[in-house]
């Protein structure tokens, strides 16, 4: 395997995906590169720090008109 | 009454309320169990004000968005068939209202088609990068190490560095990592709220991660 393909195969292999060859050619390039290696662990530092990002959250106006609306439909 | 706890991730905690199964949910939901319907809205609101993101320019726009959606849930949740899980329903409605939302803003995008568009295609990495000269797929230089955001309190800028890359995906790209990596969704949740198949929000997936991995080691990179 050469960097450029491994490079295309980071998600599938973290989710499992690759087949059992190509997975093995993976590792094995991953065994004996060190550029690849630090790819694949920005990669999951990158998944990581995506993760971290905070919670988007309703104005309190909005969830409160929809907890009154919610109300009203069951009462209506 | 739901458990609240912490998931233990570094920077902040997250307040994640563990919801009752889907059918306790729908029946509490139905009988207008008012609780239940506060918790469902704070526990997905987060997730679906990014998803609704990927579709439409605002936030402002993102968040009627949401608002339609969960005023569309509570007129629709007698109709519910319990074919999907609970969750899946609502961001279905939630992408289907964000669609038509974002049609008329037209910024549309080509959703339709469940094939990935121009930009979902080619290398995710510079080809200058991994095809040296000789053509050998090889990096011409190995990645750059990257300064540890912890170490060096860069941790704030580092998410305004992620909230702009995500900013400037394409849609469907944003879409899938939104719910990927940010809202902790599954592949196969992912697959069934946008519609396409594994492939395909694979490719998305990777391609958004890649443009993101790219911006990161443009800042942590040049701070190591």
């Amino acid at each position: 395997m050469t960097c450029d393909e491994f490079v295309e195969l980071v998600t599938a292999f973290l989710d499992d995906a690759l087949d059992p060859a190509t997975e093995d050619r993976f590792v094995e390039h991953l065994s004996r590169c060190d550029g690849c290696e630090r790819y694949l662990a920005q990669f999951r530092a990158t998944i990581a720090e995506l993760g971290e990002l905070p919670p988007d959250s309703l104005s309190p106006a909005v969830r409160a008109d929809l907890l009154d609306a919610f109300r009203d439909w069951h009462r209506g | 009454m739901p458990v609240i706890f912490s998931r233990p991730r570094k920077g902040y905690a997250r307040v994640v309320t563990e919801l009752p199964p889907d059918d306790e949910l729908v029946a509490a939901l139905r009988a207008g169990d008012g609780a239940a319907f506060a918790d469902v809205l704070d526990a997905w609101s987060s997730s679906m004000l990014r998803l609704a993101r990927s579709f439409v320019s605002t936030h402002a726009t993102a968040e009627e968005v949401v608002q339609d959606t969960w005023l569309a849930v509570v007129q629709g949740l007698g109709a519910f068939e319990g074919r999907s899980s609970v969750k899946t329903w609502v961001y279905r409605i939630l992408v289907n209202t964000a669609k038509k939302r974002g049609a008329r803003e037209k910024r549309s995008v080509p959703w339709t088609s469940l094939l990935p568009g121009d930009e979902d295609h080619g290398p995710t990495v510079d080809p200058g990068l991994v095809r040296g000269p000789g053509g050998a797929g090889q990096w011409r230089e190995v990645p750059e190490a990257w300064a540890s955001p912890e170490k060096t309190a860069l941790a704030l800028e580092v998410r305004e560095v992620i909230t702009g890359a995500l900013a400037e995906l394409p849609a469907r790209q944003r879409a899938v990592i939104s719910l990927r990596d940010v809202a902790d969704h599954t592949a196969e949740e992912v697959c069934e709220i946008l519609q396409i198949t594994a492939a395909n929000q694979r490719v998305l997936l990777h391609r958004a991660r890649a443009v993101v991995r790219e911006r990161l080691a443009g800042y942590l990179g040049a701070a190591g």
